[in-house]
């Protein structure tokens, strides 16, 4: 007989719409202990209402979570103690101090005393904010306080931790700290959920990726996995001396091409066998007199998997 | 229970935290409360009333017509100046005066035999600013007094009056119609108020130059006024009324304050970190009623206890009905808030609307002048307004020293409205974030 261990989350057939908009659809996924989920897609795609399902802020139309199969049944229902949830939007009090809104936030969770101090304390020392921790909030740089707004959820030592684009608007050694911290947190066996449209944040942090677009679930796969379902294993990136009305899709005659877009004046070539393909594609833009000044090879990332599987660059959709 | 006390204390350190607009948010009250107080005739009740300014035309010159200036011009209520009838008719239109009083050729003899017989009755012109409705009322009032005691003194007294008495003796001589018995009459009648006229002459003349003769018919009474307040040696004091409609007035404010704060907090990631906590609607937003009626009795603390050092308010009645008013308009206060939060769309809408609504309900109230100026129908309709229990049951505490039994009935209406907002603010609230 096989025993299946019931996951940390499981996500199954969520519904959920706005009088006529359909904000998501059969969007089901499961989560174990340590491990990374992220939900990619672009802007809209229901990411944040994935995730405000799961931390029992909305109530989806059909489908349900479960918590080391358990469902959240109340607001006061002790299985959302092992939910922490970093808002997309800053979720502290300007007006505070970092150490009076921890304080504060633990306060919710009945942390209290010496054990709301230590966790203060802990949760200060893991983003980098103990010195700064008598300070007010509005005081602090974007960075900072995003950093903070992840603390926040710390606190109560939370088993899964919901991570809402949780490094938009930062510099980019603040999104490294950041990264910094919740790598450290899934060493500790922390399930952590984290939405993104950043395809780079989601290649760097999670084990799997789920991607979504416009609602529904188009993919649920570990970074090589996904890559499996590309018709393509290598891409040769041209950058053409004269891009200004070229048009990429002639290049799909050719039989090593299986796709072909140009960005910027770089086109980008999706071939099966480098060696087999360059050779041809170079001769024919020197025989149709495209020019170009260099010349490179790349592997494929997870823009170009959304743009198999929906035919859109992420950054357009 | 620890939730629940975190909620609260966040929101007072929120509210405290802003210092400057803590003392300004006391400060408005209080300053607008003295203004008030002080036109609503300060402390004792004694302040110095402003004097009607009133015109008189004399047309006439005659000792009536100049008595009767002088009578007015006696009257503390008013400030009397002799004018032009152009000049006076222009300062009523520019208000500079309220009442131009015009006194027609004549009319001290016409009102002189329209005395005593069925003569026309002559007219007295009035002037008046419609704007000063309440003034007029006062000033014609004023007016019938003076009037009568000139006109009766002059025709009882005067030279104008032995004249008449002269002219009706010569009138019943000539007259051969009036029968032998009704000219006897007259004549013992007529023929006795002049032997009377001549005495009084001859007294006159031995009182010499200075000698006052009282004379015309006065007012058979005067009145002695006596404030009934909390004491026979207690005066009253304008100040208890207005600390206690300015404080209600902004703490009806603070209450709408917090429930748009409320409504804003639901747009904010902070909402979403609130209700990804395990914390039940009861508890959030009884902490919020809790916090809201707290900073509530803080702010009537405050404006009272300036009240009581600068002014001598003092709670002449039931100390603990006083708190208990104060109390149970807090926690109303709070659960209007709360309902505003409730029942509130977008936040611009809900400012705009909430707004009309407090206001209304300040003005009805009382908060800014007393109701026994509203007309009858209205003042039995603000039965209905919270703060004209809180406004009634304030004044009864203070300036009024009524017992504790007094303040029952206000504290049990403000807690009904409570519970009556809080049910509505508990079943309207939108919970889930969708």
């Amino acid at each position: 007989m096989v025993v299946h261990s019931s996951a940390m989350l499981e996500v199954k057939g969520l519904t959920k719409s706005y009088g006529k908009l359909m904000a998501i659809t059969g969007v089901s996924f499961r989560a174990d202990s340590g491990e990374n989920i992220g939900l990619l897609g672009p802007n809209g795609a229901g990411k944040t209402t994935t995730v405000s399902i799961i931390a029992g802020l909305l109530s989806p139309d059909s489908g349900e979570v479960r918590i080391e199969g358990k469902q959240v049944k109340s607001d006061t229902d002790p299985v959302k103690l092992k939910i922490g949830l970093v808002p997309q939007d800053m979720a502290l009090y300007d007006k505070l101090s970092a150490r009076d809104n921890l304080t504060f936030f633990a306060a919710l969770y009945s942390l209290a005393g010496a054990k709301a101090k230590q966790a203060i304390a802990e949760a200060l020392d893991l983003v980098g904010l103990s010195e700064r921790a008598g300070d007010k909030v509005g005081t602090f740089s974007g960075g900072m306080k995003r950093r903070l707004n992840l603390a926040a959820a710390l606190l109560h030592d939370p088993q899964i931790l919901l991570l809402d684009e949780p490094t938009v608007g930062v510099d980019p050694q603040s999104r490294n700290a950041i990264f910094e911290n919740l790598e450290t947190l899934k060493k500790r066996g922390k399930t952590l959920i984290y939405t993104t449209h950043y395809m780079e944040e989601a290649e760097r942090l999670c084990d799997r990726i789920v991607i979504i677009d416009h609602g529904k679930m188009i993919a649920d796969d570990t970074l090589q996995g996904l890559h499996k379902l590309l018709p393509v294993t290598n891409v040769i990136a041209v950058e053409l001396d004269h891009a200004d009305g070229f048009q990429p899709e002639q290049m799909l005659a050719l039989p090593e091409v299986k796709s072909a877009e140009l960005q910027q004046g770089t086109l980008r070539i999706g071939v099966h066998d480098l060696a087999r393909g360059a050779p041809g594609i170079l001769r024919w833009l020197a025989e149709n007199g495209h020019s170009y000044h260099h010349v490179s090879s790349e592997q494929p990332n997870l823009e170009t998997v959304f743009l198999t599987l929906t035919g859109r660059s992420l950054r357009d959709a | 229970m620890i939730p629940f006390l975190a909620l609260v204390r966040k929101d007072l350190k929120l509210f405290f935290h802003d210092r400057r607009a803590v003392v300004v948010g006391m400060l408005t009250p209080i300053a607008l409360a003295s203004f008030f107080g002080y036109l609503f005739g300060g402390q004792g009740g004694n302040a110095e009333m402003s004097k009607v300014p009133v015109l008189v035309i004399d047309q006439d010159g005659s000792d009536i017509s100049r008595g009767l200036t002088t009578q007015l011009a006696s009257e503390k209520s008013l400030e009397v100046k002799p004018s032009g009838l152009d000049a006076a008719r222009e300062a009523v239109r520019k208000g500079k005066a309220t009442v131009a009083i015009v006194i027609p050729k004549d009319f001290g003899k016409d009102a002189g035999h329209a005395l005593f017989t069925d003569a026309t009755k002559p007219e007295l012109g009035v002037l008046y600013d419609p704007s000063h409705n309440a003034e007029l009322g006062m000033v014609k009032g004023i007016l019938n007094g003076a009037v009568m005691q000139a006109v009766s003194k002059e025709m009882f007294t005067g030279k104008g009056g032995r004249e008449m008495v002269n002219e009706s003796l010569a009138q019943v001589e000539n007259a051969p119609q009036l029968p032998p018995a009704d000219r006897k009459a007259l004549r013992d009648l007529l023929g006795g108020v002049k032997e009377w006229n001549e005495r009084q002459d001859e007294q006159r003349d031995r009182a010499g130059a200075s000698g006052v003769l009282s004379g015309g018919i006065t007012m058979p009474y005067e009145t002695r006024e006596q404030a009934i307040t909390s004491g026979e040696d207690v005066a009253y004091n304008g100040y208890a009324h207005s600390f206690g409609g300015m404080s209600i007035q902004f703490i009806l404010f603070m209450g709408l304050d917090a429930g748009i704060a409320l409504l804003m907090l639901r747009q904010s990631g902070l909402w979403q970190r609130l209700r990804a906590a395990p914390l039940s609607r009861t508890t959030l937003l009884s902490s919020r009623s809790v916090s809201a009626a707290l900073i509530a009795g803080f702010i009537l603390v405050v404006v009272f206890g300036f009240a009581r050092v600068v002014f001598g308010v003092h709670i002449r009645g039931s100390l603990a009905g006083f708190v208990g008013v104060c109390a149970a308009f807090s926690l109303m206060t709070a659960a209007f808030g709360l309902m505003v939060a409730a029942l509130g769309e977008t936040v611009e809408a809900t400012r705009g609307y909430s707004i009309t609504a407090t206001l209304i309900m300040v003005m009805l109230g009382g908060a800014w002048v007393p109701t026994f100026i509203f007309p009858k129908w209205l003042q039995k309709l603000t039965v209905i307004i919270p703060t004209r229990w809180a406004m009634d049951g304030l004044d009864g505490m203070t300036w009024r020293g009524l017992g504790f039994s007094s303040a029952l009935a206000p504290i049990a209406v403000l807690l009904l409205f409570t519970l009556l907002f809080g049910v509505v603010a508990v079943a309207r609230f939108r919970w889930r974030t969708d």
